[in-house]
């Protein structure tokens, strides 16, 4: 197929061309991501927050192609203004059967924020959700849970934005409405229950770890951590504050490694529900050393009880109005909160929109103050 | 001209096994045959067997299947004898030491008990094999190097699942036997007791973990780069110095002004190699016994300088910013 001559220059001249080929490869191809950088640019790049000293290593990267994304929840959320009352309007529990929430306001105000957790809660089902598929005069009646509950809801909304201020408003008005955990849906995601022993077999400490689960954030860390901490006002300090301690293991009260890896497992979660590290509270060559802490760390400290304030005060008193399919797997236990319920992966929920702007109602326990 | 014997060197010797020396006890205690393998051969010497697995080797076998196979079958039993939930959980899975309010007592067995009984063949086990190093090097009338070297590493084996836990009074404090749980336990270790990495055993450790790294590496790089003057007949080179080693000495003096001798150079391996689980466990052993937080002990002795700077992002940046809310 090819001339002679060219195949007796060949045979005649043998060359190793193997070794030039992967030569002018690689430098081709060298060249060729070289220039894809030089005109597209580094696809992969991240943008750290410092949050520490220099030297510490204190900072938290992320991709900016992630942090170019707005949370779209953001985009879709339901607000409207409150009708700043004027005086002398008749009030929601004079024009309404069974008011036992939110009676002192104006009908407007009323009909406002009814809509509006319509469209938080329940867009779907709309107000026969919560009141049934009944006339408007019936809307009094008591029948549903869901009704139940959402008055319950109410309250520890209104008791959120005022008792826990300090952390709800940390760095800036924010608050909190339905919405901020809800987001559409009837049970908002990222809620818990108890798990008890994971692994069959096995008793205490072996029963409660070493298994993928979602409380553990499918680490081998244990899976009862939120249980303990969050609900059981469990002690999450593991640390001896002097060098040195006469004190052994099997002492009560003595904290063990296991005991750090049940806080370490609730502070991986912590992490993984803000979307941070855990550089953005701690320094983390001493992670106990209030001295080396960022003022996060006492945000995080009052969201830790405020959580404790919820499942106890609000979330698990509920147990009895639930149906058995809103109830837990393995306890019938009530559906619980923690960090994730209502930060999503957000360092801030909803990235510090202020939602509670609208709504003075559900601000306070009190008189709200419309301006 | 063929190369012999390398890594990944095509050519590989395969004929007649060689027996190598026949003394008294080696006629009934090893086994009669040897083969070649050539995929072994990619990676070192072809020829397989015979083995001297001898009475030690025989015990050792025979307690460390059954160890393995108590860890394993607890590890079946915890995901109800599910083999799909094994392969899929495997890594997460473990068999835990007791819980810790049982101090230094039996436990029962779905709390630790397990965990007990497998670490006690585990230990026969290990102590058996390390018998078996120092038999076999006295049969062929060897010193006791790789014996000694073993021991360091049961040193450090010792520490963490014997020693340490009887110091501490609860057997609790032992390492789970999982892939994930035993890196959870180095963790939450670390932590307990104050950052580890101010544990200046621990540090110590590290410097010769890393040290015998660097070392393997620059010595395996001299010899290789003078095997073409017989620098890889290393014994040959240690009693009757050639180009090889001069080369290689050389080279060395003109990189750093000093150089280690054909012979010294593994003593500097060995030392280096052994001294990582020495220092590493006397670390150990001293967490939560003597030290029970290695940063307040560093901060006593000062070597845990405090950084100048505010903690917080809001000194360094805004949230809003980070997020492009503002500009």
């Amino acid at each position: 197929m090819l001339p002679n001559w060219f195949n007796k220059w060949n045979r005649e001249n043998p060359t190793n061309i193997y070794g030039p080929a992967i030569l002018v490869g690689a430098a081709g191809v060298a060249v060729t991501v070289a220039a894809f950088l030089v005109v597209v640019g580094q696809p992969f790049k991240t943008e750290s927050l410092q949050t520490g000293p220099r030297g510490t290593g204190m900072s938290r990267p992320e991709f900016v192609s992630d942090l170019a994304k707005p949370d779209p929840s953001i985009d879709v959320m339901y607000t409207e203004a409150p009708y700043v009352p004027e005086g002398g309007e008749a009030k929601a529990s004079e024009i309404y059967q069974n008011v036992q929430v939110l009676g002192d306001l104006t009908e407007d105000n009323f009909n406002r924020l009814m809509l509006a957790m319509t469209d938080w809660v329940a867009p779907e089902q709309g107000c026969a959700y919560c009141h049934g598929d009944v006339e408007i005069e019936e809307y009094g009646n008591d029948d549903l849970y869901t009704k139940v509950v959402a008055r319950r809801m109410i309250q520890m909304t209104q008791s959120i934005n005022e008792g826990w201020d300090g952390h709800v408003n940390a760095n800036k008005q924010v608050g909190v409405t339905c919405y901020t955990c809800h987001r559409g849906e009837n049970v908002p995601s990222d809620i818990w229950f108890k798990m008890g022993a994971v692994n069959e077999a096995a008793g205490g400490w072996a029963a409660v770890q070493n298994r993928v689960t979602v409380q553990s954030q499918y680490t081998s860390l244990p899976s009862d951590a939120l249980e303990t901490f969050l609900l059981d006002y469990g002690r999450i300090g593991v640390h001896n504050l002097e060098a040195h301690v006469a004190e052994y293991p099997d002492e009560e009260g003595v904290t063990t490694w296991q005991d750090t890896e049940r806080t370490f497992s609730l502070m991986n979660y912590v992490s993984n529900s803000l979307g941070v590290n855990c550089v953005f509270c701690h320094n983390s060559r001493a992670f106990y050393d209030p001295e080396q802490v960022t003022p996060q760390w006492s945000t995080e400290q009052l969201g830790i009880g405020m959580v404790q304030e919820i499942n106890n005060e609000y979330l698990v008193p509920l147990e009895d109005v639930y149906p058995p399919e809103r109830l837990g797997p393995v306890f019938a236990d009530a559906p619980k909160a923690a960090c994730k319920t209502c930060h999503k992966g957000y360092q801030q929920p909803l990235q510090g929109t202020n939602v509670i702007a609208d709504w003075p109602e559900l601000a306070t326990t009190g008189e709200p103050v419309y301006e | 001209m063929a190369e012999y014997q390398n890594i990944f060197t095509q050519v590989q010797v395969q004929g007649k096994p060689e027996w190598g020396m026949a003394t008294e006890n080696a006629e009934h205690e090893r086994t009669r045959k040897a083969g070649f393998s050539t995929l072994i051969g990619w990676i070192g010497n072809a020829q397989l067997g015979p083995v001297w697995l001898g009475w030690t080797g025989m015990v050792s076998l025979a307690t460390g299947i059954l160890a393995l196979n108590i860890i394993g079958l607890n590890m079946l039993a915890q995901v109800g004898w599910s083999i799909p939930e094994f392969i899929r959980q495997l890594f997460w899975l473990a068999l835990e030491p007791p819980s810790p309010e049982y101090g230094l007592s039996i436990p029962p067995l779905q709390d630790g008990g397990w965990y007990i009984i497998a670490s006690f063949f585990l230990l026969i086990s290990v102590m058996s094999w390390w018998a078996r190093t120092y038999l076999l090097a006295m049969e062929h009338k060897m010193g006791k190097h790789v014996f000694w070297a073993f021991g360091s590493a049961i040193w450090l084996f010792l520490v963490l699942g014997l020693f340490r836990p009887i110091l501490m009074g609860s057997w609790s404090e032992a390492v789970p036997y999982g892939i994930f749980p035993h890196l959870d336990w180095t963790t939450a270790f670390s932590i307990r007791y104050g950052n580890l990495y101010y544990n200046p055993f621990h540090a110590l450790s590290i410097v010769f973990l890393y040290g015998s790294v660097l070392l393997f590496a620059m010595h395996g790089a001299t010899i290789l780069a003078v095997t073409r003057y017989g620098g890889d007949r290393e014994l040959e080179q240690i009693v009757d110095r050639g180009t090889a080693t001069e080369r290689a000495a050389l080279f060395w003096r003109w990189t750093m002004g000093f150089n280690a001798t054909m012979e010294g150079i593994h003593r500097w391996a060995w030392w280096f190699a052994v001294l990582t689980p020495i220092t590493g466990g006397i670390g150990i052993l001293l967490t939560g016994t003597v030290v029970d937080n290695w940063f307040i002990w560093a901060q006593e002795h000062h070597f845990a300088p405090m950084y100048d700077g505010s903690y917080g992002y809001e000194a360094y940046g805004s949230y809003e910013t980070f997020i492009g809310q503002e500009n």
